[in-house]
């Protein structure tokens, strides 16, 4: 049995509607990401699996109970970092976590809580005191300590610095190999990259595109490009064929091709008998990034088209 | 029930971390009574049995009572759904009411503590007389008025959306109603009949005459019989009724209307 199953599912705010129809399922001890812009629909989905908000249609089932008719007793099995954080200043770090650890049935230890979230040489200050990452690693802490089977991550690293963030994710990499299934939403594909064994791309209130992270990269990135400083010489002698493949960005020659491989045996070729220097040499195939912010655009491009006509 | 105690000690820890809200609901009403009482000395107040000191103390009381159960209450509450920590609670297994209920069991517990305070200073200090077989009148008006301001300052939260215009609500309504209430000043009845009038379709000058008739000679009994023709029989039971009646309405209102979350959609 899926952790979270969603089918069809559909919720509308006046003038918008938020989720479009979008199915998914969470399966047992794995990380699923819904990676997606501001206003994708991400913070909507996860707060009717949360049970904050009711669906205007479809299904929905977490550890195969209804968000809404179980709510007390998910909430017990459940564990939730929100997107904004949501803390009260004058508690100090022990404080805060001693009042939601009361409230479980089955609490983790605290001290083992506060070391795995890397605060127990804190646990004196107060939270008005820390700075955002040590905020969030708390909220991480308050998910938890009821030992949830399933914890929802609401962009966690939003607006953190780079190592604030790494500490993150070094934390939820640790709780998701203790057996706990984590629901992640980001905009950022390197989060996802890093975390997720299976991701949705939500665009606009509907999936883009499902799947592994490299699923997703094979699937959608079906082009490489292959780049290298001209050095502002013009490039003669070129053959016909890779000419018209050619293009010149800011002094570097761009090629985009679905067979890189003939296209590339036809350069080399080409620079060792005009002695070109290719030094600068690169070939890439499409980034996660590349295909989110296509797939993305696609979408706010025919949403832009729809709301012209 | 441990899980009510449980929040309602922690929300009374906050309180104590909190010195405006200490200021405002502890200190105030203790430095109006020793201002007041400097100020107009403590004598006789014409046209009253009273001397300036038995009737301001248990008007600040009073006073103390409502800036406690509706002020604090109704902003402390509206700062902490600002702040998200009201829709995380909603998130724990946390039962909704015992969280609300929580709240008003610590407000009451302030409110009772800045009442003690007061009147023990009034006693202490100006020797105010505190009318034994009264205290259970008083009590049962403490108390009655404690939750009656308790659901105004729960509806006000429900009503508003931020922080900033719940405080401006408790403000604007608690001060003007104050002055028509007996609480900062008792209207001079020869020279503007209409304030006390006002001042009674509010449940304030219910709740501050009946604690004060139970600090004042001029009335005869307990508190518990009826009211007679001439006014000067001391009874709470008119007053318990307008006070239930707001209490009443304005919980109805605020559980109709309360938002955990009024920042999104």
């Amino acid at each position: 049995m899926p952790v979270i199953s969603v089918a069809d599912l559909t919720k509308a705010y006046p003038g918008r509607k938020a989720v479009n129809g979008i199915s998914f399922e969470v399966r047992k001890g794995e990380t699923f990401a819904l990676l997606g812009p501001n206003g994708a629909g991400k913070t909507t989905t996860i707060e009717i699996l949360e049970g904050y908000r009711t669906a205007d249609s479809g299904t929905v089932k977490v550890l195969g109970l209804d968000p809404q008719a179980d709510r007390m007793e998910l909430k017990q099995r459940t564990g939730l970092v929100l997107q904004t954080t949501a803390l009260e200043p004058e508690l100090t770090v022990a404080e805060t976590l001693a009042a939601f650890a009361r409230l479980y049935a089955r609490p983790e230890s605290q001290e083992k809580v506060l070391a795995s979230v890397n605060l127990a040489h804190i646990t004196r200050t107060r939270v008005g005191n820390l700075s955002g990452g040590q905020k969030r690693r708390l909220e991480i802490a308050l998910g938890i300590i009821g030992s949830p089977e399933l914890l929802f991550l609401d962009e966690p690293t939003t607006g953190l610095d780079p190592e604030a963030r790494r500490k993150i994710w070094t934390l939820i990499r640790g709780l998701n190999e203790a057996g706990c299934t984590i629901l992640l939403s980001s905009h950022y594909m390197d989060e996802v990259k890093a975390l997720a064994d299976r991701m949705a791309i939500m665009v606009d209130g509907k999936i883009a595109a499902e799947g592994r992270p490299e699923e997703l990269q094979a699937l959608h990135a079906s082009h490489a490009t292959i780049r290298f400083d001209t050095h502002g010489k013009p490039l003669t002698g070129l053959p016909a064929s890779l000419a018209g493949l050619v293009r010149i960005e800011h002094g570097v020659a761009i090629i985009d091709t679905a067979d890189p491989v003939p296209v590339l045996n036809q350069l080399t070729g080409w620079a060792i008998k005009h002695k070109a220097d290719l030094a600068s040499l690169s070939v890439n195939r499409q980034s996660l990034e590349d295909i989110y912010l296509k797939l993305a655009g696609r979408r706010q491009e025919a949403v832009a088209r729809e709301a012209a006509e | 029930m441990t899980m009510l105690f449980e929040e309602a000690l922690h929300q009374l820890k906050l309180f104590a971390r909190r010195p405006v809200a200490m200021f405002f609901v502890i200190a105030m009403p203790l430095m109006l009574l020793l201002v007041l009482t400097q100020l107009f000395g403590n004598e006789r107040i014409e046209g009253l049995g009273l001397n300036t000191a038995q009737f301001y103390t248990p008007a600040l009381a009073v006073f103390g009572v409502v800036m406690a159960c509706y002020t604090y209450l109704a902003v402390s509450t509206a700062t902490a759904r600002d702040l998200g920590i009201l829709k995380r609670i909603r998130g724990t297994p946390m039962p909704p009411w015992v969280y609300i209920c929580a709240r008003i069991l610590a407000v009451s517990v302030i409110a009772f503590t800045s009442l003690v305070l007061v009147i023990a200073t009034g006693a202490l200090v100006f020797g105010v007389e505190i009318i034994w077989d009264r205290l259970p009148a008083a009590i049962i008006v403490a108390i009655t008025g404690a939750l009656c301001f308790a659901a105004l300052g729960m509806m006000i939260t429900a009503l508003f959306r931020s922080s900033e215009t719940v405080q401006a609500a408790t403000s604007a309504t608690i001060m003007p109603l104050a002055f028509i209430s007996d609480i900062f000043v008792r209207p001079n009845t020869e020279t503007s009949e209409w304030i006390p009038v006002i001042g009674n379709l509010f449940p304030l000058r219910h709740f501050s005459v009946a604690f004060q008739h139970a600090f004042d000679h001029a009335y005869e009994g307990s508190g518990f019989a009826l009211p007679d023709a001439d006014g000067i029989v001391f009874s709470i039971l008119p007053h318990l009724g307008v006070m239930a009646l707001w209490g009443i309405g304005a919980a109805i209102i605020a559980a109709r209307f309360f938002n955990w979350d009024t920042r999104a959609n």
